[in-house]
């Protein structure tokens, strides 16, 4: 293990290496990141080996995901914003052939306008495509969840692919400690992929082939148990991460802070977590009993946790870095329709989207609405 | 401690982000935890741009933009008439300027913080025979902030540099780092 201050970008594909990740199929340039560029540079040096697929768009990355898997070799890509939009024909086919493998996504805006920074758009609208998706906070927590998706996501009982997601410039662009594990130890801890299903000539086998009436919605059906067996499998990554490096977040699905005693909370995710904390931090020497739930798995998603979490609450706000425009924070759907037995107040508050930087002073607004008993969120500006 | 933070002022190309960086390295190697991050906007050759640092003796959480730095650090005098370097400055917050005007004369447009110009940009020319200021002015920061040593700085240097095989560049920004650092002493 070293420690050193490394770029989360860095982190992450310092991270694929240590998977030993066999192919990744990447389209290199805007609105991608610097994991691209630090695989290509890996592979290059010779200090990786895995075979670099240079494609010419990110709808060609997520085929080429596709086949890769699907002739058995452990398989990673790495986008962001209109890439993923790009690559979102491919990406129900790839969790509908329960395909597994990871993608990084640095989440950013959809245009238009043209915005180059971070909200949670990207992903969050690709949410019901069959995708498990991990929510990271900081560069530590994103180099972890790349070894524990691979993990995940190749586990017998969920074969599903399984999406990273780090926010784009807030944390992307971050040089900050990271604790980097040996070869030996991420070895120790993950596995090589052995496929359940894999292209073979000499067992031939048909993938994604015509679903009629009469049996598509039994894929489905098996795609959402494996997703609900997905939350168990969550845990167990997290809870064994933990034995293996020591470090862990919350349960895997849900990262509580300051939960103990509280009477209000912000529910969010991303790096917004760590302002949070900061102003929870202040708040709580001042005697208010504050904190966060911080949701790490959005897909499939936490209801029981988060209903256990919420209990002794008075008062939630749910925080979006994405709206569905002519609806509300997406969020703030999936919390209200778990919690809608409980009797609590919870408000809906858009805050961040494409850049606009979300502070200490938003969260003690915040916090001071639900003290006063206020009931509707809003915009934070 | 408590949780410092540093604000760099810098022209697209000036290798700002490199700066905060170096900086970022140099703190951990004190033993500190520590935070780079730039403030992108669409980068253009000779743009201001912003960097921050954060510095403390246990991690760091808080992500939001930098507002009100103990720090500021101008890598090009002309900024000060574009951007208000100033802004949001702590109450006796140290200015680092790389310039060739007096202090006296650069608290006038600046206004009463401490403030410390230094000619960085002569410095590197004379040093490294190229106006590379950005790693140069780290030398000031580590004499006037004692916030980091200069020992933590070669480190950094050495860690960023050396290790792509850069290792003539990595002495060169050492040495002028060395000597920025001894005008300010």
């Amino acid at each position: 293990m070293t420690k050193k201050v490394e770029e989360a970008s860095l982190a992450i594909a310092t991270a694929v290496k240590l998977s030993r990740v066999q192919v990744c199929p990447m389209y290199p340039i805007t609105p991608s990141t610097h994991v691209p560029e630090k695989i290509a540079e890996y592979i290059a040096n010779g200090e990786f080996d895995a075979t670099l697929i240079d494609v010419e768009s990110e709808h060609s990355a997520a085929s080429a995901f596709l086949g890769s898997v699907a002739t058995g070799c452990r398989t990673f890509t790495a986008t962001a914003s209109q890439g993923l939009a790009l690559m979102y024909e491919i990406l129900p086919i790839i969790s509908g052939m329960r395909f597994p493998g990871v993608m990084a996504v640095a989440n950013r805006a959809l245009s238009a306008p043209i915005s180059i920074w971070n909200d949670h758009s990207d992903a969050v609208s690709t949410r019901d495509q069959g995708w498990i998706q991990l929510w990271v906070e900081s560069s530590q927590e994103a180099l972890d969840t790349i070894i524990q998706g691979f993990l995940i996501s190749e586990d017998s009982k969920v074969q599903l692919p399984l999406m990273v997601n780090f926010d784009g410039f807030t944390l992307s662009h971050v040089f900050e400690p990271v604790d980097i594990p040996s070869q030996a130890e991420v070895d120790k801890f993950l596995p090589k992929f052995k496929p359940v299903f894999k292209l073979d000539v000499k067992k031939p086998m048909t993938f994604g082939p015509i679903g009629f009436p009469d049996s598509f919605m039994h894929f489905k059906k098996q795609q959402q148990n494996a997703m609900i067996n997905a939350l168990e499998v969550v845990k167990k990554a997290n809870s064994s991460f933990k034995k293996s490096f020591g470090r862990s977040y919350g349960d895997g699905l849900l990262d509580l802070y300051k939960m103990t005693g509280a009477e209000y909370a912000v529910i969010g995710m991303g790096t917004l977590c760590g302002t949070a904390k900061v102003a929870i931090d202040k708040l709580r020497k001042e005697g208010k009993k504050v904190g966060l739930i911080r949701i790490r798995c959005l897909r499939p998603f936490p209801e029981k946790e988060l209903q256990n979490a919420i209990k002794n609450l008075k008062a939630v706000a749910v925080l979006d870095r994405h709206i569905s425009l002519g609806q509300e924070g997406p969020l703030f759907t999936d919390i209200r329709s778990a919690i809608y037995c409980n009797d609590i107040t919870i408000n809906s508050y858009i805050a961040g989207l494409g850049g606009m930087d979300i502070t200490v002073s938003h969260f003690e607004k915040v916090f001071k609405d639900l003290a006063q008993g206020k009931q509707k969120g809003e915009w934070l500006f | 401690m408590t949780l410092k933070e540093i604000r760099l002022h810098g022209r697209g190309g000036q290798g700002a982000v490199t700066s905060t960086q170096v900086l970022a390295i140099a703190a951990f190697h004190d033993g500190k935890y520590s935070q780079a991050f730039p403030n992108f906007g669409v980068e253009r050759t000779g743009a201001p741009v912003e960097s921050y640092v954060r510095i403390d003796e246990k991690p760091v959480n808080l992500r939001q933009h930098v507002y009100d730095p103990d720090y500021v650090i101008v890598l090009d005098t002309s900024l000060i008439d574009d951007v208000d370097v100033t802004k949001g400055l702590q109450k006796n917050g140290i200015v680092i300027v790389n310039s060739d005007k007096n202090a006296a004369e650069l608290k006038k447009k600046l206004g009463n913080f401490n403030i410390h110009s230094i000619n960085i940009t002569k410095i590197a020319l004379d040093i490294i025979g190229k106006p590379f200021v950005n790693i140069a002015s780290l030398g000031a920061f580590c004499a006037l902030s004692k916030e980091v040593s200069l020992e933590a700085l070669n480190k950094a240097i050495d860690e960023l540099f050396t290790a792509k095989g850069k290792a003539a560049v990595a002495e060169l920004n050492k040495k002028a780092a060395k000597a920025v650092a001894e005008v300010c002493k």
